[in-house]
This record gives C-alpha cells, structure tokens and sequence, in this order.
C-alpha cells in the first residue's frame, strides 16, 4: 500500500511538473467556448446539444496526455528499474491508473461547470453531467493508459493511440450521453458496468504489455 | 542480510531470433566481482539484463540471492527534480536508510549539486548520477554496464573506491566494460569465446 502511494504520488507529481493536468482542462474549456460560435447562439440548439458536446471534448482530452503517460518513463528505464526491485508490472501501472484519474477527471469535472455555463445547460443536465463524468472519467484513463501501454515502444505512437482508442470509446460516450437525456437511470448503470470492466482490466493488460515490450 | 551469491549455468540468451552467446559460467560469492569483456554486440549488456532477470535465459539456469542495482545506459531518475529528490524517490522505494542518498551523492563527489536538475547534468555528472543511484540503493549485487564510460580520471578514482568498499562489505559486482577500470581482481569472462557456432544462428 506505501509502495502505491510512493509510485502514483510520483507519477501524479510528473504529470504537474510537465503542467500536463491543464491539457484537458483548457481543451475542454476551448472547445465549449467554440461550440456556440460554430452552431450559432440558439439556445435551444445550444442546450440540447451541449451536453453531448462536453462528452464529446472530454472523450478526446482523455487522449491529449497519452504519449506521456507510459513511453517516457519506458524509455528513461525506470520501468525496468521498478522490475529489478521486484515491483509488478501490474502495481506500476494500477498506481500511474489511480495517478493520472486524479489529474485528469477531478479537473475535467471542475471544468465542466463553466463550459456548461459558456454551452447554457441547465441545472438538472449539469448534475448528470457531472455524475456521468465521476463514473466515466476512470474508464476514460483506463482506456488511455491501455492504450498507451500498447504503444509505448511504437514511432508515431500518439496518432496511433488514438485510432486504438477512438473505438473502444464509442461505448462510454454512448453511454455517457445517453445518461443525459434518460430519465430511467439505466446509460448511467451501462456506463457504470463499462466503467468497473475497464478499470478492472486495465492493470493486468497494461502490465502484461509492459512486460510484452521488454528486451 | 544473508549472503549475497549469483550463478549462472550453461546459459544461453536469444536475442531478435539469434543465438548471442551459450555456455556461459558464472559463479560469484559474496565480494566477488566479474568483468565481462569482448566486442561490440557480442552480448554484455544482455547477459547483464539477464543477470538481473530483465531478460529470460533461452536455456540454462540463472541464481540470484539478494537484490540487484542496475546501471545501464539510460539515467532513470526524473529530469525535472534537483537531483536528491530524484534519487530519493528510488531510495525510499529500495527502503534505504535514511543517509544513504547523502552518503551515495558524498562517494560520487555530487553534493555541491544536489538541488540542481537531473536535465542540467552533463555526461559524466549523469553517470556519476546513476551510479549514485546503484549506491543508495543498498543492494547487495551491482550490474554496471560500461560504469566508466564519461568519467575522468579522477571520478574512475571515486568509482574504482565504491566499487572496492561495496565488495569489502561482502557484495558482488559484475561489470561490462571495454576500458581498464580499478576493480581489483575479477574474474574475467570473455564472452567472444562462448559464441554459438554458425550453424545454430537461425535457432
């Protein structure tokens, strides 16, 4: 458990240092803002549509940090380094999971609250908004940091990251969006599930890709 | 600590679908230390990394008691932190005493630049890092992989003293090198004499 702490506190403080936690916050709040220019100032429009538009913009800042997130320390040797002292593949990237959650979904859902503003939605959209998010944004760094466990020793890994992970997405933001405009509560129990399976498998997938990638 | 020991049986290593090297012995005891040598590509680092169980043996069998410390070629210490904090980060992981960045960055001549970044480092101040790092880690077996590479003559001195003090204190160091370095008296193992014989490349 101390080992957790020390890895993802240290992973967490890399991401502050290369001020990689306000690539999404400022993505997001850029695209909200140029949302209203691109549709007009309808409200209508603008309310109706606004909340899958943050959807949308949190699904692609999830993949801004990607080639961050694994191959620079692959490539420094401090995964291997973390293998020599015994430390599994798995725990390494179980604590860079829970590391990069905090510094991407916290900001993203503090975000979302003036880009909702800028997008005009009201009250009762914010608030499922903002649950869809505390339940989505974990597998949105699950499926970021998977993919960016595959990559890591591939040239032009970012473009590649993406198109990896744009379909495996598709489910959250159906699911995600849905929980907008569904009154039963069932988008936010799908979305929940597609969450936990995601969460829960990203650890031993990533780990065995790290250990794949060894040479 | 119980006695530090490494083996190596009969081992051979695959690398990218060929034969490297096979029939390699090696037997090291507390405060011993060994030399790897031989020509580029001839498979030093790799018997290294397979030292540190990095790398599977294709066959033959590899013992270790004892924890390993690597230097190779890459730094692993974050380039943003001021150089103590990087290397604290592995030392609080190794659960290293609490001195024992201190004393590591003492033995490597480094402590007028604790506070400065692990990125501002020139060559041999980096090497002088990592091999920091292999001190502070308290472990018992050290793998350096061409440990002399960007030093002068005055910090070979400084790692010829550390690596002389780790094998008093009954540790084992077993480095790949092509220049003479002050390691007392290893035992040498040329590895150009366990290549596989031509026809076994394409195993």
């Amino acid at each position: 458990m101390r080992m957790l702490w020390l890895l993802a506190s240290r992973d967490l403080g890399t991401a502050w240092r290369s001020s990689g936690l306000w690539l999404p916050v400022a993505f997001l709040l850029l695209v909200a803002s140029l949302y209203p220019f691109a549709v007009g100032p309808d409200l209508g429009l603008l309310r109706r549509t606004g909340g899958g538009m943050v959807w949308i913009a949190a699904l692609l800042a999830s993949l801004l940090p990607v080639d961050r997130l694994i191959a620079p320390d692959r490539d420094a040797g401090v995964l291997d380094q973390m293998a020599l002292r015994g430390i599994g593949d798995e725990m390494v990237v179980l604590a860079r999971l829970i590391a990069h959650w905090l510094g991407f979904g916290p900001p993203l859902m503090i975000a979302t609250l003036p880009a909702a503003a800028l997008l005009k939605l009201d009250g009762g959209t914010i608030w499922m908004l903002e649950a869809g998010l505390l339940i989505g944004t974990p597998a949105l760094a699950a499926l970021g940091l998977l993919v960016a466990t595959l990559t890591a020793g591939l040239r032009s890994s970012g473009a590649l990251a993406g198109l990896l992970a744009l379909p495996l997405a598709v489910p959250l933001l159906i699911f995600g969006a849905g929980t907008l405009g569904d009154g039963s509560g069932a988008a936010l129990k799908f979305l929940a599930a597609a969450s936990l399976l995601l969460v829960a498998i990203t650890p031993f997938a990533g780990g065995a890709a790290i250990r794949a990638g060894r040479e | 600590m119980s006695r530090a020991a490494l083996a190596l049986s009969d081992v051979a290593c695959l690398r990218g679908g060929r034969i490297l090297f096979r029939g390699v012995n090696l037997t090291l005891d507390a405060g011993a230390s060994a030399l790897l040598t031989g020509p580029n590509g001839v498979g030093k680092s790799s018997l290294l990394r397979l030292c540190a169980g990095l790398l599977p043996a294709f066959s033959g069998t590899m013992e270790r008691h004892g924890a390993v410390a690597l230097a190779d070629e890459r730094l692993a210490l974050d380039s943003e932190l001021p150089l103590a904090r990087a290397l604290h980060f592995w030392a609080r992981l190794d659960g290293s005493a609490e001195n024992a960045v201190a004393a590591a960055l003492e033995a490597m001549a480094l402590t007028r630049l604790s506070d400065v970044p692990v990125r501002m480092l020139s060559t041999g101040q980096r090497k002088r890092a990592m091999l920091a790092r292999v001190i502070a880690s308290g472990a018992p077996i050290w793998l350096l992989d061409e440990p002399g590479n960007g030093l002068d003559s005055a910090s070979l001195g400084l790692l010829g003293s550390a690596v002389s003090a780790h094998l008093a204190g009954g540790g084992i160091v077993v480095t790949a090198s092509h220049q003479p370095l002050p390691l007392g008296a290893p035992v040498v193992l040329s590895l150009a004499d366990h290549l596989p014989d031509p026809a076994e490349w394409d195993a």
